[in-house]
């Protein structure tokens, strides 16, 4: 699936509800789906700090495949964080790097990203796409020194 | 209480009508700002209707009524705290431009190296850093007055905080992450028993307790009108008269001078002379109809009142499982902080607002506070006379379904 595709089967899921309860209720259920951080990732290298919240974001290359892990204490923005996770990890830089994300404003959780909300969230999302921009240069220079 | 309608007095404050993702909205975040009576609404259309025009330089008549209003709402805000002259009561954008422009007028004027400046461990950034900064500049040293537990702070170190060195004592009358109220009558006369001013932070306390300047005797007092049901943008200095005419004033413009010329400029007297620029006369005025306001519904009674909604809401609030409260102090205005076992407050937050239930969450600008008592933030109900007893359960009920959802 791309990420175009995956964004509109969440924004799907998500159209069932118009009470907010059962979309807290949906978020505290992905936060639950999302592996845990291990432990020796809690630290602030890993941390992005914000006044609201607490947010880690991990990336990891594996052949050629950007993966993130990432957790939150507070778990409406885990549940936020594990559908991040669920439409960007382990694609190519390239395509994470290019791909614009929308679902989080069509779900209406835009109130979360928002800059004055400092939740962490925000943050975590440009970090995502520069992490994916920085693998995709390495991997560009990779290949052009391999032709050489 | 019967002595005051509630629902009368609600029905002067056209917010509460208000819908928040279609739930009556229950405003829980008075003290980061109050709502606006009517009558204070109406007053600043009528200004900009009928009124408005700049005070204290035209010799036409809306000019001279508009000065008129400026002046008379200096008078009204002087009788509300108390202060022997109107020419000590200095209008400012709100309590933190009063800080600093004492906490510059100080690093100016009279702070050395080595000289001291006293904080409580309970202060807004707002009375933290203003003091930083001119300690920063001057080579003066912050030192800081512990709290305990309760979030009360510890009157015994005092004595040994206060040095010869200590120039200035600058507390808030009460916090607003705790809602602790400081014996602040204790703290001047123990600082000026050894000849140190004291600057008040009445943001939080000004709406809740009647407060009497000259009584008191402080040298400084400052506060902001939003937080007591005027708007934003205006706010009050108090400054005793020799303090005024010592410091030399914070910015330099129209209106604080006698007379210009390039090599020197005389400023005006007291309190022209911390008023550059073009005032905020509408917010003046504003600000002298919501005192009014006030005072036509009884301050004291109001604040009975918000007692009772905090000592209900303190029971209730405390019969939730898992639910501690956070700043136990003996005497508290009307704000009452918390967090719950095991759910972050970010999420309660979230979800009482989808409940229609405006609260805080997070450090409330009081970081050294939360460090103290070891939590990284609080969810913040702060009450208002405006609320009810109904809105106090929703927000119980509100709390125990969040236990389930996040249990
Ligand atoms: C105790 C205290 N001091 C100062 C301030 C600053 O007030 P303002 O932002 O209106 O200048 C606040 C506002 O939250 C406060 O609670």
């Amino acid at each position: 699936m791309t990420i175009q595709e995956k964004q509109k089967q969440i924004i799907g899921e998500f159209a069932e509800f118009d009470d907010w309860m059962d979309k807290y209720d949906l978020l505290i259920e992905l936060s639950k789906d999302l592996s845990p951080l291990e432990a020796k990732f809690k630290t602030d290298e890993f941390l992005i700090k914000a006044c609201q919240s607490r947010v880690w974001l991990v990336p990891e290359l594996i052949d050629g495949k950007l993966y993130f892990r990432a957790d939150s204490d507070a778990i409406i923005v885990k549940g936020i964080i594990a559908l991040l996770v669920d439409v960007l990890s382990g694609r190519e830089p390239a395509e994470i790097a290019q791909n614009e994300l929308f679902f989080i404003d069509q779900i209406g959780l835009s109130e979360n990203l928002s800059p004055t909300r400092s939740n962490g969230l925000l943050a975590m999302v440009k970090q995502m796409k520069l992490y994916a921009l920085a693998f995709q240069a390495q991997l560009e220079k990779q290949q052009s020194n391999g032709n050489e | 209480m019967g002595m005051i309608d509630i629902q009368q007095i609600r029905s002067d404050f056209p917010i509460l009508n208000r819908k928040v993702h279609g739930k009556d909205l229950v405003y829980f975040d008075n003290a980061a700002t109050t709502q606006k009576p009517q009558v204070v609404l109406d007053e600043i259309v009528r200004y900009y209707s009928e009124v408005n025009s700049n005070i204290h330089r035209g010799v036409h008549t809306l000019s001279q009524e508009s000065t008129d209003l400026f002046e008379q709402a200096r008078k009204e805000v002087q009788q509300f705290i108390h202060a022997r002259s109107t020419s000590e009561i200095v209008f400012t954008a709100g309590a933190t431009a009063g800080i600093n422009a004492i906490a510059n007028g100080f690093e100016r004027s009279i702070l050395q190296s080595g000289d001291e400046v006293l904080v409580s461990s309970l202060e807004h950034h707002a009375n933290i850093v203003p003091w930083q900064m001119a300690c920063e500049k001057t080579g003066a040293k912050l030192r800081v007055i512990p709290m305990n537990e309760n979030g009360e702070l510890l009157l015994d170190e005092l004595d040994t905080l206060l040095t010869d060195r200590t120039r200035i004592v600058a507390i808030t009358h009460a916090s607003n992450s705790l809602g602790t109220i400081n014996p602040i009558a204790t703290f001047i006369e123990k600082a000026h028993a050894k000849g140190i001013p004291v600057l008040i932070d009445a943001a939080q306390s000004i709406q809740h307790i009647p407060i009497d300047v000259s009584k008191l005797n402080c040298d400084f007092l400052v506060f902001s009108g939003h937080k007591i049901y005027a708007p934003t943008g205006i706010g009050v200095l108090y400054g005793k008269q020799e303090w005024l005419e010592k410091l030399p004033p914070y910015q330099g413009g129209g209106d604080m001078i006698k007379s210009v010329s390039f090599e020197k400029t005389v400023y005006n007297p007291p309190p022209f002379k911390f008023e550059a620029g073009t005032m905020n006369y509408v917010g003046a005025h504003a600000l002298a109809t919501a005192l009014q306001y006030l005072k036509q519904h009884g301050i004291e009674q109001l604040a009975t009142y918000e007692q009772e909604l905090l000592h209900y809401a303190t029971a209730k609030l405390s019969a939730i499982e898992g639910l501690r409260i956070i700043g136990s102090a003996d005497q508290k205005v009307s704000v009452l902080s918390f967090v719950m076992e095991n759910i972050h407050q970010y999420d309660v937050g979230m979800v009482l607002d989808k409940l229609g239930i405006a609260v805080r969450t997070g450090t409330h600008c009081n970081e050294p506070v939360m460090r103290r008592l070891g939590i990284d933030g609080t969810v913040r109900a702060s009450f208002s006379f405006y609320n009810t007893h109904e809105e106090i359960d929703r927000l119980a009920a509100g709390l125990e379904r969040i236990k389930l959802m996040f249990g």
